[in-house]
């Protein structure tokens, strides 16, 4: 029994040993059929999805930034270059305490104060992943140095990148503008343009003048690499490259020596001076004094500089050529005196006995000439040469404010020169409509009679006032200044030069011409206003001075230069053409609180005037001002 | 001469089994030199050592006579608890486990002794109580097995304590526990899962959430998985090619070589290689459950048996969390990834079949 239950047992063992052995059997190749689902689903319906994931894994797309097209000035000078050095970034986010880690990296390189400084504000105004740099310009032993403690700066990193810089520092800064790092309002115009793949890798955008202005043109094209990476993000080798294709090298119409002349005459006066080639509009020089060192702004300026140039009462970034209105004084006399001419308000011969004052009839009020007692008879001509005041005011009240406008107007005056940097504002003409809408005010008929001589209402850029004398000189064809020559390809060398732009023709009659131009001419002679301009010039000087005064005067107050504030003084104001017969440049200065035009700003247009046409430099500097006869 | 040798050398050699442990451990050893950069041989010669030293031990074992083997058990299952227990008080932390024990001369991972030691004892056990099992005797089975894979449990090591609770599971199960009881401890166990959650430690409990949703932590749990499933998909159906894995190469699949070498297998064979793979395990499965069906005494069925479908377990948990269905348990694919320890167990077990199948005809007669 015992036995053959046993027996049974074994056997009842066996199979069930069998049957869950042949479950089990059935369960495994189940499992596998799993397994071969997954891995069919893995590799053949969604292979193509897995293949892309794991070359986005392995190919990482670096960008190549070109290097930026270098600018140099018409005859070749560098004005704005390139030059490779080794940078030390970090990315705040990858360091804990960044006060610390700037602390400990000083005692391995050099931080100077400045550069915390620097870094802190550009820390404040970036993302916390950018790299950012915290020191410029290491030399070879820093790099070493820091190279060699590496380990211990976690997220900082050596970098070998371009630099610009401005070999001419503040000079011509104003035209050249600078580069900076780009910050969030650049990203948005970038984006807004399409250009966000051209800037991948880039750091730096120009900011203002022609490093702003022709930023597409500078860039380039960036190319990229692919690499593949490791896990690690290391790169393992590179797959493919498209080089980038380098910036356009600018070449500008400023002559740079005649630029650093014009600056240097101002010697410490601020104002701005406008030179320009009235045959083409070529600005030859453009300044505005004084300047600013555009260094400063390439990795981000720090905050002691910046407030420096900011909060300085000389207000060094303001461009006062482009955006600088100043009443244009007496120079806007021989405009009027043509306008008087072709609208038949006044022939050359028409002569008045000039009192020393104008009164609008049936009005007390006395509009002063500049001298006290009269001119005597003044005809046009000496109008302009002496610049009498009172010729001016009843030529205006004749004229009305409509036709001055309509006339100023065809000049440039009132409107953008349409120079191509940006940043210009220009100055309204001033009419009815315009002063109800700026003043809440009517116009009244004293309005126009101060608008003859240049003063009230009526303002000017330097560079409108530039562009009106060019175009005057250059017979009435309207003048467009312009800063870019040529285009030139970094690669080819190839140049491709940049045609002026044809201005329109404002009808004069050519009598009319000669008889101001002649007139403009005297004034540079004995007699005139601004003798030291022409004195024993090889050349003839066509000119108008003028006084734009900065504060009114009372009924009978006398202006006495001595006893007014010097930010009270009058501004001086000067146009000019050379030689006067086939100009070659033509210009306006404004010199700010210089007094008169003939004694402060006649003898700087001498000295540009001199090496423009004689390529002479000036001999040791004399204080400008000093006695003169005055307009 | 040679083949009187051969015959002598192979006398106790299971010849189909052979041949297909043969093949995937040729395969197995093609993928660790491509796993290991494929520039240098050094892991590739250091698996092919571990190889002969496995090897060996195969061909020892069997050589064993079951009715040895069913001797040992007992002692081996006693020694290895004795080497847990010391592990628990005494062994070396490394990765945050206390897996290893200090030898003197060497170190040594006792859980492993217990990966054969386990089925021995239990078949030995339900060899004895050959004349009727009781319910008892599963209740003792259950304490048998609990003990060990409790103590691997608290090492921390969840992939050897499965394992090793599946070997012992599966010995238990063929030996005829009733399906009420299974059933009804199955239904226990999923009701008791919400319990045991909070006792999970935190990696472990993260590895299964991450196979919930590997996109969840991307870069921390997740990123193994991730990795592993674009190095398998991206493979295709006809591979990369071998050396050409990308992910593999560049080092993107983590544990390349070790226990997410499938991932590496499956970028650079495509699923013909997988599919190669899978057939080259269910010949070996196979036979190891022919040799189980014919063996002819109680002990030797149920160690092949067990032996045979722990086999199955390895192969399944680690493809199954290479590709992405099971959580991420330390279990590597076995024969294939490098690592000596794994690849003894493997083949002494594998000798133990060998043994099991060359000896019946003497045990019956």
């Amino acid at each position: 029994m015992i036995v053959g239950h046993a027996l049974r047992d074994r056997q009842r063992e066996l199979i069930v040993f069998r049957n869950r052995l042949m479950l089990s059997g059935l369960v495994i190749v189940l499992a596998f059929v799993v397994l071969l689902a997954r891995f069919g689903w893995l590799q053949v319906v969604q292979g193509g999805y897995y293949h892309a994931l794991a070359e986005q894994n392995r190919i990482s797309v670096v960008p190549v930034v070109p290097n930026r097209g270098i600018i140099l000035d018409r005859n070749g000078t560098v004005l704005a270059a390139n030059y490779s050095a080794y940078t030390l970034e970090v990315t705040p986010s990858r360091v804990g305490n960044m006060e610390l880690a700037i602390d400990e990296l000083a005692a391995v390189i050099d931080v100077s104060a400045r550069d915390r400084r620097r870094f802190k504000k550009l820390q404040e105004e970036s993302k916390n992943f950018e790299s950012l740099p915290i020191r410029t310009r290491l030399t070879e032993e820093e790099v070493a140095r820091f190279a060699v403690n590496r380990f211990r700066f976690p997220g900082f990193e050596i970098k070998a990148r371009p630099f610009r810089s401005y070999p001419q520092g503040e000079v011509a800064s104003h035209a050249i503008g600078y580069i900076g790092r780009i910050n969030e309002a650049d990203v948005k115009r970038i984006d807004a343009a399409g250009l966000t793949a051209n800037y991948k890798g880039t750091d730096h955008i120009g900011k203002l003048g022609i490093e702003g202005a022709y930023e597409k043109e500078l860039h380039g094209v960036t190319g990229s690499e692919q690499v593949e990476i490791d896990a690690g993000g290391r790169a393992i080798r590179a797959l493919s490259r498209s080089e980038p294709a380098s910036g356009n090298n600018l070449v500008v119409t400023l002559d740079l020596e005649l630029q650093k002349i014009a600056e240097e005459a101002f010697q410490d006066y601020r104002g701005a001076l406008v030179a320009i080639d009235p045959k083409t509009g070529d600005i030859l020089a453009l300044v505005s004094k004084p300047g600013f060192d555009p260094n400063l702004f390439v990795d981000g300026i720090d905050p002691q500089n910046w407030d420096a140039l900011n909060l300085s009462p000389d207000k060094p970034l303001n461009n006062r050529a482009l955006r600088g209105q100043y009443p244009p004084g007496s120079t806007i006399k021989p405009f009027m005196a043509l306008a008087g001419l072709e609208y038949k308000k006044r022939t050359p011969e028409y002569a008045i006995s000039d009192p020393g004052f104008f009164s609008l009839p049936g009005v007390p009020h006395r509009y002063r000439d500049h001298k006290k007692d009269g001119h005597g008879y003044v005809n046009m001509h000496k109008a302009i040469v002496v610049s009498c005041d009172t010729y001016f005011y009843g030529l205006a009240t004749e004229l009305g404010i409509d036709s001055i406008n309509r006339y100023l107007t065809q000049f440039g005056f009132g409107q953008p020169t349409g120079i191509d940097i940006e940043g210009e504002t220009p100055a309204p003409t001033p009419s009815p409509e315009w002063k109800q809408l700026r003043f809440k005010q009517k116009w009244y008929a004293g309005d126009t009679v101060s608008i003859g001589i240049g003063q009230g209402y009526l303002l000017a850029t330097p560079l409108q006032l530039a562009a009106a004398v060019a175009t005057l000189a250059n017979n009435g064809r309207v003048v467009h200044p312009r800063l870019l020559k040529a285009v030139q390809n970094a690669r080819t060398q190839e140049t491709r030069q940049i045609a002026p732009k044809e201005g329109e023709l404002i009808a004069i009659k050519p009598e009319h011409l000669a008889l101001i131009k002649a007139a403009m001419v005297d004034v540079t002679k004995p007699g005139g206003t601004a003798v030291r301009a022409g004195q024993g010039a090889p050349y003839t000087v066509a000119a108008k001075t003028g006084t734009a005064q900065v504060i009114g005067m009372k009924q009978n107050e006398t202006y006495n230069e001595k006893r007014v504030k010097e930010e009270h003084r009058d501004h001086a104001v000067f146009i000019a053409f050379a030689p006067a017969e086939d100009p070659k440049i033509a210009m306006a200065i404004l010199v700010e609180n210089g007094g008169h035009g003939g004694s402060t700003a006649a003898p700087i247009a001498r000295e540009v005037l001199d090496y423009a046409l004689l390529h002479k430099k000036p001999q040791a500097k004399q204080p400008l001002g000093g006695e003169e006869q005055s307009d | 001469m040679i083949s009187r040798l051969f015959d002598a050398l192979s006398r106790r050699i299971d010849g189909p089994l052979m041949a297909a442990l043969a093949l995937t451990i040729a395969l197995g050893l093609t993928v660790v030199y491509s796993a290991s950069g494929g520039s240098s041989v050094d892991r590739a010669v250091a698996q092919a050592r571990n190889l002969a030293l496995a090897l060996m031990a195969l061909w020892i074992f069997a050589h064993i006579h079951p009715q040895m083997l069913m001797r040992l058990a007992l002692p081996a299952y006693v020694a290895g608890l004795a080497l847990l227990v010391g592990v628990a008080l005494f062994g070396d932390v490394r990765n945050g486990a206390r897996r290893w024990l200090n030898i003197g001369v060497t170190t040594i991972q006792p859980s492993e002794v217990m990966k054969i030691a386990v089925p021995l004892v239990l078949a030995w056990y339900f060899h004895r109580r050959e004349e009727g099992t009781r319910l008892r005797d599963f209740v003792i089975a259950a304490i048998v097995l609990a003990i060990p894979v409790g103590l691997i449990v608290r090492q921390p090591d969840l992939g050897t304590a499965l394992l090793i609770f599946a070997s012992g599971f599966f010995v238990i199960f063929l030996a005829g526990l009733s399906w009420k009881v299974i059933i009804s401890l199955a239904v226990t166990a999923g009701v008791t899962v919400p319990f045991l959650w909070p006792m999970l430690h935190d990696y472990q409990r993260k590895r299964i959430l991450t196979l919930i949703d590997p996109m969840e932590d991307p870069l921390g749990a997740g990123y193994h998985i991730i990795q592993s499933t674009i190095a398998i998909g991206s493979g295709g159906i006809l591979g990369k090619g071998w050396l050409n894995g990308t992910q593999a190469q560049l080092d993107f699949v983590p544990e390349r070589s070790t226990d997410f070498i499938l991932a590496v297998f499956g970028e650079e064979f495509g699923l013909v290689g997988n599919v190669v793979l899978i057939v080259l395990y269910l010949l070996i499965i196979a036979r190891g459950l022919m040799i189980a069906a014919n063996a002819s005494t109680v002990f030797a069925r149920l160690t092949a048996g067990a032996i045979t479908l722990t086999f199955f377990t390895y192969a399944f948990v680690n493809m199954g969390m290479v590709s992405g269905i099971l959580p991420v348990v330390g279990v590597p694919l076995p024969m294939i990834s490098y690592g000596g320890t794994a690849l003894l167990s493997i083949l002494v077990g594998f000798g133990i079949l060998m043994s099991i199948s060359t000896h019946k005809q003497l045990v019956s007669s």
